[in-house]
């Protein structure tokens, strides 16, 4: 019969000890037990540590915390599972094992005693012989979690000096040293006057309408109370929270206060929807434009979206570049062609001898499609309804930067610049006209050289799409 | 009027921020102070400090800056028409209130709002100082800054600097109910100001990625709230928007706060009783839309109105419309379909997936890894299990539902 006794302090690595050398001995035939508790008979000396001991990755993690079991059937109970690990390495995945289950159940409770002394340990200020402020706090865990719970303290209250004091163990924190000692004290009687403040911030921030005292008793039961300054609210609180919601509804509503009627009156809001009637005396102005289309809801692409993404682009610009509509980061943005195409699209057209600042960008729809997938939002195309809906502010776009030159990217485009979209890879390359008779070069969107799978396809319609680009001096020329 | 101290303060500004829904104080960088050189530190998954009597976690220091407020939204304690009492706090009283109670471990940290005053940037400024007091003077703790949408961008780019976390209110499921009900918010402005941390967060992470910029920018994310309750929104159209949010800005929480009658109350708005029902309903549907594969479709449907059942979980209710996809095998199905019987969460799953590899398992192995057995036992077959008939009784549905209680007072 072996009857290892572990301290109070520095349990763990004793238990380590202790239990490397029995990991071969049967469960039954081993008395575990605290130092400071029941004393062992006919304990016999500990045989010689194996050299060969290994535990799963899981073991520690599971056992550490048994071992400030306050009975002592954590060490037992870790002892088991070490004992039975050297013939069963599968074992802690089996949850199911009733040793497993209670090691997984002791060690949760011990778990929430750590937490709950992270928690609700409440420091007071005290007299500092020093420059650094020192604090006291007094806390009752129901496990002897002390060592356990030390660093937590110690990397929170890095620049004060701080006691905690249990009915066993004294931790004292000082100019950076830790120290435990095992000793036995009582409470204390003490006061600081932060806890008239800490209690007012507790009850107000309490909404008496929501009235839950269950959940708060599961989360934080009555055997903290006594410790916890606030508490003393709790029971007037409790009382008093129906009667106050009560008066909030009968008190009804009040009439507003005088000083706010004085407030100056808020401009109107712009109009939702501009007005459509065509313009008979000359070509709107971009920016009156691009705010009037922030209130469009002419299609109801605009609910979902972020905000309109208007194009952008000097209002002299030679050529106007159609793309489809923003995607998810122009969404964002509040920009066109800014995201992985639009990206692509610069170094295309750089590659072209294009200078983008010298465009004007924009799309064929000025909001963003998509539909939710989980957390992501796919792009969807847009219905023709909602290019034909659209259309509307792409004309107004023409006719305020009149290019020379129209560039259709993708079918959208190109429906929407010419009334129609079908067969673009036959069109590409070609010159076409828009509904009011400007020229339009036909080429491909780049997201459709981004979706191409294969390496060389793609790099022969990048290099196709280039040389649609690089024709646009040629075209402005001519 | 006598000059208030800043007892009067707290008690009024901490009165006017209890209708914020958020109290997390997760998921931020890892930081500590055993240096010695600070104060704090912060933890993987948050601290909650108390709980206060309504059930909610406290673990954040959360106030107003101040509650005058030249807006004027119905569902507001602080609208400019209402008769509360003002008051304002000093950056230092702030900094002050926040440290000494983190000091006593009263808190993880400071989560910061306020009303607006003379201008949003002027309001967003103040604020920002605040924080950066409180990095200045060495704090390590949580802090969470409302931010002000019409705020400019290089404020919202301090403000991401020093603060653990970003969060701008959408205020209301619908643009339609922001236009009525907060007349001088622009939900348009709202989207763009969240897309706005979204993309300076992205920007940073690349920054950060390529070694030339080290700073962390807002690094517990971005979350929003929602009132539910004060318009006449369904829970569809709440969800839709949420998941919307959610995959826009990604977002880290999307938060539903029951509409609560408020003191002081504007004569457009019911005086109803919170409905707490609803809200903890659509906090399960949320999970289940994240976490659980589920699309919208599944869980509100147009024969319900759109509405989530308020008797049963929105997991079990999707159970008891579909039962033809049950009885689920626990020894045999895939990951997806086990997600998917009521009683049974992410973690039991996962354990089931590694035990069964083990043998096969009965409901009472089920039950000590953690599974809500009573639930669950009429959707599946387990060794020595078979629901029989259990999934086709015509009360099913009734004996997960509690019977009303009388409302005791
Ligand atoms: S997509 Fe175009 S037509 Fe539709 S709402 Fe947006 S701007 Fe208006």
């Amino acid at each position: 019969m072996y009857a290892p006794r572990l301290p109070r302090l520095g349990t763990e690595p004793a238990w380590r000890d202790a239990a490397r050398r029995l990991a071969a001995v049967r469960p039954a035939d081993i008395d575990w037990g605290w130092e400071d508790a029941d004393a062992a008979f006919f304990a016999d000396p500990l045989p010689e540590a194996p050299t060969d001991l290994t535990v799963p990755k899981a073991f520690p993690g599971l056992v550490r915390p048994l071992l400030s079991e306050r009975s002592g059937r954590g060490f037992a109970l870790a002892h088991a599972l070490l004992h039975r690990l050297q013939a069963q390495r599968g074992l802690l995945s089996s949850r199911a094992d009733s040793d497993v289950a209670e090691a997984q159940r002791i060690a949760k409770e011990i778990r929430r005693d750590i937490h709950k002394m992270h928690a609700f340990l409440r420091f007071r200020e005290v007299d500092a012989p020093g420059p650094r402020r020192a604090f006291a706090a007094w806390f009752e865990p129901d496990h002897r979690i002390e060592e356990a719970t030390a660093d937590f303290f110690v990397n929170r209250f890095g620049d004060m000096d701080w006691r905690i004091v249990t009915p066993e163990v004294t931790v004292t924190y000082r100019d950076g040293a830790l120290d435990l000692v095992a000793t036995d004290s009582l409470r204390p009687e003490a006061e600081d006057p932060l806890e008239q403040l800490w209690t007012t911030y507790y009850s107000n921030i309490f909404n008496p309408a929501r009235l839950k005292v269950d959940a708060m008793r599961a989360e934080m039961p009555k055997k903290y109370w006594r410790n916890l300054p606030e508490a003393r609210a709790i029971p007037d609180l409790i009382a008093g929270a129906r009667a106050a919601t009560l008066k909030m509804q009968q008190a009804g509503p009040t009439q507003p206060a005088p000083q706010s009627l004085r407030r100056p009156a808020r401009p109107e809001p712009e109009p939702a929807m501009p007005d459509t009637s065509p313009d008979l005396f000359g070509a709107p102005d971009l920016p009156t434009l691009a705010r009037e289309v922030e209130g469009c809801t002419r299609c109801p692409l605009h609910a979902p979206a972020t905000q309109v993404v208007f194009g952008e682009g000097p209002a002299a610009a030679r050529v106007m570049i159609v793309g489809e509509q923003p995607g998810d980061r122009e969404d964002i943005a509040g920009r066109p062609f800014v995201g992985p195409a639009g990206q692509l699209f610069d170094e295309v057209a750089q590659a072209a001898g294009l200078d983008r600042g010298d465009c004007y960008v924009t799309n064929a729809v000025k909001h963003f499609k998509f539909v939710q997938k989980g957390k992501r939002r796919i792009h969807q195309k847009p219905a023709t309804s909602e290019v034909n809906a659209c259309n509307w502010w792409l004309g107004q776009e023409l006719r305020a930067v009149d290019p020379a030159l129209v560039v259709a990217m993708g079918a959208t485009a190109l429906h929407a610049l010419t009334g129609k979209g079908a067969g673009l890879l036959k069109r590409r390359g070609g010159v076409e006209r828009t509904k009011d008779g400007r020229p339009v070069l036909v080429t491909v969107h780049p997201s459709y050289l981004l979706r191409l799978p294969d390496p060389e396809a793609r790099a022969r319609e990048t290099e196709a799409f280039r040389r649609d680009l690089a024709r646009i001096p040629d075209l402005l020329a001519a | 009027m006598a000059k208030m101290t800043i007892q009067d303060k707290l008690a009024l500004l901490s009165d006017a921020a209890k209708y914020d829904a958020s109290c997390a104080s997760s998921g931020t960088s890892k930081r500590g102070s055993r240096d010695g050189t600070g104060l704090g530190s912060t933890t993987g998954s948050g601290i909650c400090h108390a709980y206060a009597p309504d059930g909610r976690c406290i673990s954040l220091l959360k106030i107003l800056m101040t509650n005058y407020c030249v807006y004027d939204c119905a569902y507001c304690v602080n609208r400019a028409s209402s008769n509360v009492l003002r008051a304002r706090f000093t950056v230092d009283e702030v900094v002050w209130l926040t440290t000494e109670f983190y000091r006593r471990n009263y808190i993880e940290g400071l989560f910061l709002s306020s009303g607006i005053i003379k201008s949003s940037d002027y309001t967003m400024e103040e604020m920002v100082r605040i924080a950066e007091k409180l990095r200045a003077g060495g704090f390590r703790g949580y802090v969470h800054l409302k931010t002000i949408p019409e705020a400019s961008p290089e404020l919202i780019e301090r403000a991401g600097l020093v603060a653990d976390r970003l969060s701008i209110n959408v205020e209301l499921p619908t643009d339609a109910s922001v236009r009525s009900l907060a007349p001088e918010k622009d939900p348009v402005g709202i989207r763009k100001a969240m897309g706005k941390v979204r993309l300076t967060k992205e920007d940073y992470a690349e920054r950060s990625f390529t070694g030339r910029r080290r700073a962390k920018f807002a690094p517990a994310g971005q979350s929003t709230q929602m009132i539910v309750g004060a318009d006449a929104a369904d829970d569809a159209t709440i969800l839709g928007n949420a998941s919307r949010l959610y995959g826009a800005y990604g977002l880290k929480r999307v938060y539903y706060s029951a509409f609560s009658p408020i003191p002081d109350s504007s004569a457009v708005l019911p005086l109803i009783d919170p409905p707490l029902m609803r809200e903890h309903r659509l906090y399960q549907a949320d999970w289940l839309l994240r976490f659980y594969d589920f699309e919208l479709g599944e869980i509100v449907t147009r024969d319900a109105g759109g509405m989530l059942d308020l008797d049963v979980d929105p997991k079990l209710a999707w159970a008891l419309a579909n039962r033809d996809r049950f009885p689920v095998d626990v020894n045999r199905a895939e990951k997806a379909m086990l997600l998917r019987v009521p009683g049974f969460g992410t973690k039991i799953v996962d354990r089931i997936l590694k035990a069964r590899r083990q043998g096969a398992l009965g409901l009472e192995d089920i039950r000590r890894m953690g599974g809500r057995v009573k639930a669950a036992r009429a959707f599946v077959t387990a060794k020595g299990h078979h629901p029989s008939g259990a999934l086709d009784a015509a009360d099913l549905r009734a004996r997960f539902v509690k019977p009303k209680q009388m409302e005791l007072f």
